[in-house]
């Protein structure tokens, strides 16, 4: 069925289905858009189906949640419970927090949705994260992939905003502890921060009107967001074509990979089964959320073991770590009148401000200091670029350490051990964390280095002990296959960029700095084995030889 | 009216509000105690109980409590405790102590029922206190809804809104509740063990203590409706899941669908 064949002569279907399929198609060009997805190419790794896992999420989301707004009320008018879980029998609640317990407890399935949507969030945001890592330590950052970059933090921010007003809508003790949270930050942010709070809330905490505008900003506005930035998203990723870890004959001018059409979609589409069978089985093996428990909210209350979801815990986190008081330095001033709270504003706007800008800002980072403006498809190893995947090690474990200790009063009581000691440790691991990891890491990845330029060079140990003729016993060393040893030797390994002088001959001071940073960034490296150390290595064959031929190169060692 | 204002400016007038205001304040609080008061009934207990539980006493408290159970710098008096003290302390185990720590750890129990009951009645003849709650505050048959309200308002900021437990400061934590006898709850709540206020007769009625017993036992049996419960502790315990296991088993799949038959 050529396409040049239906221009000349009439294409006829023969039968009624072909016929209508032919109509539809002359009208839509349906057959031009199959013919151009189905042939776009995508490279195969288990690391690439993370941001799938979270659009199936995402999928699972809308249609779970489409359920629960069928019954869900987010009224916050007074009522009695009288619904059929016996413990809350007429305790007086909010009609949302009853309408909550009554599709936990009173409509056919709902429990069942309830939890289906609380672990699609869970996992949405999760899958979220983990691609983000993905992209970042593999460096598919780079141009052109800046923009997309960007709009995948956007998605991680639209993502934590709709799991929070999400979290907020039960209008249980739990999720209004929360919200008191929420209301104290705002508060705290100098001078319009009351103000802020008493738009939100209609007035005083906790008000009567914020479960409904959360319901609206919850079902509505964010869902669009994520809806478009999805869209602009995958367009994106269309338009660049995806990534591939590099290999032989891949490079940035092609993909190597199966086609969408049809083994890689039908592989696809039952990802998402599989995506929602797993939240399922979740949903309906463990409880999540058990809104029962926690009652109805009412301010004076504050439970033990109150977190947010897990999205959120690095602020929380922040806020349990940050001292009132140290020694006799104290962290609230009067300012004409104005309290000026810096241990809540300090925690909980400085470290996500911190995470957020180097997120969206990195590629440009990376991109100013290594002076490199070409287009990357093929990914980095993260251990080829030592110093980007130590920068990211660090930032995590910063992220990890407030993450941590968010759960500072769990570690405490199941690890017997004291909770001032928890914070201290983690409050100290706050500042000292991140450098370590940054160096450990670095070091880990420059001798992960250091061993493939050893395979490469030498093969890879067979555990193959051989006694030679005159007694000295060696083990057999077994060259690689040209697949593996391409992954070894086939990636850049850019030395540091000095300053250059500009276009008047100046070096400017940004431009020493970019040096500097050039230097810190390149200079700790192990080059990819060259091809004339390759021929040295294996030309001779001979053990002896390549032992005495490696003594010149002191980086192998 | 006029006499009282005239006499406003009396050089008495001071003393007389003061003595007043004492005497109000005074009177009150004396009020107030009585009616926390427990009834210290040595009723239930038999003279010879008392002479038993002193012996025992004097070979197993007595090191760190004082002769006489007037207290030593390791052990405070346990004068006025009162027989429920006894009681939840020996029969949850944690006394004797088993070492010193942030508080006393409940264990196996090193005294029968016989014993604890004879100490009971010993510490109980040596001065007034709260008593072994009657049965009929202990039958489970209160308001779990009420109890459930008393219970988020006064325990679950320490014991977790699910009766989880949670930790407190430098070591000392609120243990789970799970498990733990109607008796030994009331005894809690009327003696204040380890770091816990005491909640007397008039800060929680009997009636109150026995609708929040009601209420843990409730959802003790209800158990989870949702599915496994994940310990009760919150999202930590969700995000951890989804973590470990969520994440765990989908990353499974992924390498699965990737892989290639070579």
């Amino acid at each position: 069925m050529s396409a040049s064949s239906t221009a000349e002569v009439p294409f006829v279907p023969e039968t009624k289905v072909g016929r209508i399929t032919d109509f539809v198609d002359e009208r839509v060009g349906g057959s031009g858009i199959l013919r151009e997805f189905g042939r776009k190419v995508f490279p195969d790794h288990w690391s690439f189906m993370f941001g799938e896992v979270a659009l199936y999420s995402f999928v699972i989301l809308l249609m779970s949640g489409t359920f629960l707004t069928f019954f869900f009320d987010p009224s916050m008018a007074e009522t009695h419970y009288a619904g059929s879980y016996t413990p809350l029998t007429n305790v007086e609640m909010s009609v949302a927090y009853n309408s909550s317990l009554n599709i936990s407890f009173d409509i056919r399935g709902g429990l069942f949705f309830r939890q289906v949507h609380h672990w699609a969030a869970l996992l949405f945001v999760a899958s979220l994260g983990v691609h983000m890592l993905r992209v970042f330590f593999t460096g598919a950052f780079r141009k052109p992939r800046e923009m997309n970059w960007v709009v995948g933090g956007v998605l991680l921010i639209l993502a934590m905003a709709e799991g929070f007003t999400g979290y907020s809508l039960p209008d249980d003790l739990l999720s209004g502890n929360g919200l008191r949270i929420i209301d104290g930050v705002i508060k705290s942010i100098p001078v319009i921060g009351t103000y802020i709070s008493f738009f939100l809330f209609g007035g005083e905490f906790p008000g009567t009107a914020i479960i409904g505008r959360l319901y609206v900003l919850h079902i509505l506005l964010v869902p669009a967001m994520i809806l478009l930035m999805i869209v602009i998203h995958l367009f994106m990723v269309v338009v660049h074509k995806h990534t591939q870890y590099p290999g032989p004959g891949r490079n940035d001018g092609n993909v190597v990979g199966y086609p969408l059409g049809p083994v890689y979609a039908a592989k696809a589409g039952g990802f998402f089964f599989i995506v929602f069978g797993v939240v399922a089985l979740m949903a309906a093996m463990f409880t999540i959320n058990p809104i029962w428990n926690y009652g109805p909210y009412d301010p004076s209350p504050v439970s033990a073991g109150t977190q947010p979801d897990w999205y959120i815990g690095f602020v929380d986190g922040a806020l349990r770590l940050m001292p009132g008081v140290v020694n006799d330095f104290h962290f609230e001033y009067i300012i004409f009148g104005h309290v000026l709270t810096l241990n809540v504003l300090l925690p909980a706007l400085v470290p996500a401000g911190i995470i957020f800008t180097v997120l969206f800002m990195y590629p440009w980072i990376e991109r100013w200091i290594t002076k490199d403006n070409r287009e990357h498809h093929v990914l980095d190893r993260p251990r080829n670029a030592p110093t980007r995947t130590a920068i990211g090690v660090a930032g995590f474990t910063w992220y990890c350490v407030m993450w941590a200790a968010a759960g500072s009063d769990l570690i405490a009581t199941h690890f017997h051990v004291a909770l001032n000691d928890v914070t201290y440790w983690l409050r100290t691991l706050f500042f000292i964390g991140p450098i370590l990891a940054f160096m450990v890491t670095k070091r880990v990845a420059l001798a992960l280095q250091r061993k493939d330029r050893e395979i490469a060079l030498h093969g890879r140990e067979t555990g193959r002990i051989v006694r030679l003729p005159h007694g000295e016993f060696i083990e057999v060393h077994a060259p690689l296959d040209d697949y593996k040893h391409y992954k070894l030797v086939g990636f850049e390994s850019p030395s540091p960029l000095p300053a250059e002088p500009n276009e008047h001959g100046v070096v400017t001071p940004k431009e020493k700095r970019r040096a500097a940073l050039s230097k810190w960034f390149f200079e700790d490296r192990v080059a990819p084995a060259t091809p004339a150390e390759l021929e040295a290595a294996h030309g001779h064959g001979h053990h002896e030889a390549i032992e005495s031929g490696e003594e010149h190169k002191s980086l192998s060692h | 009216m006029k006499a009282l204002s005239q006499k406003r400016r009396h050089p008495l007038a001071a003393i007389a509000l003061l003595l007043m205001g004492l005497l109000v304040t005074g009177g009150l609080y004396a009020v107030a105690t009585t009616v926390n008061q427990a009834k210290a009934d040595t009723t239930t207990f038999s003279a010879s109980d008392a002479q038993e539980g002193g012996k025992l006493f004097a070979a197993n408290c007595a090191t760190c409590h004082g002769m006489g159970a007037s207290g030593t710098k390791d052990g405070p008096s346990l004068v006025g405790v009162g027989a429920a003290a006894v009681d939840f302390q020996v029969g949850t185990g944690r006394m004797p102590m088993q070492m010193n720590g942030p508080q006393a750890q409940a264990k196996p129990r090193q005294f029968n029922d016989q014993q604890t009951q004879q100490l009971a009645a010993y510490v109980a003849s040596l001065g007034a206190g709260p008593s072994i709650p009657d049965a009929s505050l202990l039958d489970e048959k209160g308001d779990a809804a009420k109890g459930g309200e008393l219970f988020r308002t006064n325990c679950a900021m320490c014991h977790n809104a699910a009766a989880a437990g949670g930790a407190l400061t430098r070591g000392k934590f609120a243990p789970p509740l799970a498990g733990v006898s109607g008796q030994h709850i009331y005894e809690a709540m009327a003696t204040g063990p380890q770091n816990m206020p005491v909640f007397n007769d008039a800060n929680i009625s009997p009636e109150g203590k026995r609708d929040i017993i009601t209420f843990l036992k409730t959802i003790e049996a209800n158990g989870s409706p949702g599915g496994a419960d994940l310990g009760a502790l919150g999202p930590v315990s969700e995000g951890l899941f989804v973590w470990v296991a969520g994440l765990g088993v989908i990353i499974a799949f992924t390498i699965w669908l990737t892989s290639r038959t070579s």
